[in-house]
């Protein structure tokens, strides 16, 4: 498999693989508690210093707003209709285009992960496009398509494609071959044993790739949207909040904090989703020395 | 019936590991036959189930199921793998690892509950159906494996070294197991054992391979008296007699009269 590895960025481990070296390494594992107690005293700390700087004076107050500043206006926010109609606005081109990535991306990277032929013809054409970076191709396609919510879907889709995409395909190398031949040994044919044990076998992966691509949809939602400047969504509200006069440097942090808060949330979500669901692989690599690395496309 | 003709493999042919697994194996086996195989470490015999089973294309020379060629598995088969813990799927109970195949005779699915728990119990595993494969010890896993292919109630079942996990104790109820299961259901059973006393007490028929490339060195008929019986049949002069002449076969000396 190691040859399969080449040019390709680790990015991400999966969540329960990460969490089997933890519990090797120390001998102590230490508890969620002690865990979460240590991550509240870091943002803590991070927040006291901001304010700090804020209100020291160093830098006018409207240019680097303190912590209480930011969270007070992200707090008003809110109850602020009109960013609640912008932020809807974003997370529905980020779920649609997600969705619809996942839809395009576990099939073809099944595709591509089980026919070696179809992998081989495609592989250039892939090897090029995967390293242009998504954020790069906004002002093109937004020439071609327009600004409206098909120009964010389509980028996010474009983005979202290639964790999904990389991470099946490697998931699928790994496939235990004794496992299918078994399967092969019953007289199931070849789509019957990609169903039930290519698939839920790669899953893990798949799934490591997807939580990757939440965060690379974000990305790219985000961005398109300042990029475009006009219409609906949390990045033109941030758009607008820089172009103001003077600048409103408290709106861009508090629409800042509430992408990031997003982004954190759904990939804990995910986080615990796969924890829940493949414990069956995080307890067997605990028995098993040499994890595998999920691979992701990094923008 | 199993018709094997001059059964010939190389793995890796041309290239730099290139290996001759099997040289012109010749073999039969009749219907509700228990063939035993041995053979030294390495010979080939995994490869030669692997053949039968339609799960390689042998290089050369042919097998044929009841006189039809082998090309893909061929039905009613059941094999039980020697990496028996691979061959289990970690993300199903064991339940659903043994009711899996069952899909194939379309059943439904209280049908194949019912057969995974009754194999599950035959092999003394009536209490581990919800739990996954990982939460059993190495022995227990074989036998979840041998019983998956028991529920499949086979016509062909391929067994390779089936019960080298387990305890002595459970080791001979599992040959027994074998020989009770052959006897109610009507199966050609092909079992490959590196363990000489077991092919003779299984076996109608123990068949020894040379060291790789395999070829059969030596066949030979089991029989014995009565019923087998862990005690009597071991001590029985003609037992003792044929596991010295197995034994001998597979050092690689001729037999002595
Ligand atoms: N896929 C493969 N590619 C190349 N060589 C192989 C492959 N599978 C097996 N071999 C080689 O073929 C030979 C026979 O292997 P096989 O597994 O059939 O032996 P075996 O008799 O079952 O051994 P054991 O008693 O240890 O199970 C071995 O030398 C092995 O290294
Ligand atoms: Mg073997």
């Amino acid at each position: 498999m190691a040859h399969q590895g080449d040019r390709r960025q680790v990015v991400d481990v999966p969540h329960h693989l990460r969490v089997s070296i933890r519990t090797r390494t120390h001998d102590r594992p230490s508890t969620a508690t002690a865990r979460w107690t240590r991550r509240a005293v870091g943002v803590l700390a991070f927040a006291a210093l901001f304010e700090a700087l804020g209100r020291a004076g160093l830098v006018d107050i409207g240019f680097l707003p303190p912590t209480s500043v930011i969270l007070w206006r992200a707090g008003e926010l809110l109850v602020d209709p009109a960013f609640r109609a912008h932020a809807a606005t974003s997370m529905l081109a980020w779920a649609i285009g997600l969705g619809a990535a996942a839809l395009i991306a576990v099939p073809l990277g099944l595709l591509l992960g089980s026919v070696r032929l179809i992998d081989a013809a495609t592989r250039a054409i892939v090897e090029f496009l995967r390293p242009i970076p998504s954020v790069a191709l906004i002002p093109l396609v937004a020439l071609v398509i327009g600004t409206g919510l098909q120009l964010r879907v389509t980028l996010v889709i474009y983005a979202s494609l290639w964790p999904i995409l990389y991470n099946t395909m490697y998931g699928l190398r790994g496939v235990d071959p004794v496992a299918k031949e078994s399967l092969r040994s019953y007289g199931f044919r070849a789509p019957a044993v990609l169903w039930w044990v290519s698939l839920p076998s790669a899953a893990p992966f798949i799934m490591t790739g997807f939580r990757l691509a939440t965060g690379v949809a974000l990305i790219l939602t985000v961005s398109t949207e300042i990029v475009a400047g006009r219409g609906e969504g949390i990045g033109v509200f941030i758009y607008f909040a820089g172009i103001a006069v003077p600048a409103r440097m408290d709106d861009i942090m508090a629409g800042v904090v509430w992408v990031g808060l997003f982004g954190v949330v759904v990939n804990a979500l995910l986080v615990a989703a796969e924890r829940r669901l493949f414990a069956w692989q995080h307890a067997r690599l605990g028995a098993h020395a040499g994890a595998p690395v999920a691979v992701g496309a990094g923008r | 019936m199993l018709e094997i003709e001059n059964l010939t493999h190389i793995y890796g042919g041309g290239g730099p590991n290139e290996h001759h697994a099997i040289d012109g194996l010749d073999l039969k086996v009749a219907d509700g036959e228990l063939l035993c195989i041995v053979g030294p470490s390495g010979c080939g015999k995994s490869t030669l189930l692997r053949s039968i089973a339609g799960l390689i294309s042998p290089t050369g020379g042919q097998v044929k199921v009841d006189d039809v060629l082998v090309k893909q598995t061929p039905d009613n088969l059941a094999v039980v793998f020697q990496d028996y813990s691979r061959s289990l799927f970690p993300w199903m109970s064991v339940a659903d690892n043994v009711a899996l195949p069952l899909r194939r005779k379309g059943f439904d699915r209280r049908k194949r509950r019912a057969a995974a728990q009754e194999a599950l119990e035959s092999v003394g595993l009536a209490e581990a159906g919800r739990k996954y494969p990982f939460q059993l010890s190495g022995g227990m896993q074989q036998r979840v494996a041998i019983a998956r292919a028991l529920a499949y109630r086979p016509t062909l079942m391929l067994m390779d070294e089936p019960f080298g996990s387990v305890d002595a104790q459970t080791r001979e109820d599992l040959e027994d197991l074998v020989l009770e299961v052959r006897r109610l259901h009507q199966m050609t059973i092909v079992l490959i054992t590196h363990d000489i006393d077991e092919s003779v007490y299984v076996g109608d028929r123990v068949v020894v391979l040379s060291k790789a490339p395999a070829h059969v060195v030596g066949d030979l008929n089991v029989a014995l008296p009565g019923p087998r019986d862990q005690i009597t049949t071991r001590e029985h002069p003609d037992f003792v007699h044929l596991r010295a002449e197995v034994g001998r076969l597979v050092r690689g000396h001729t037999v002595a009269h």
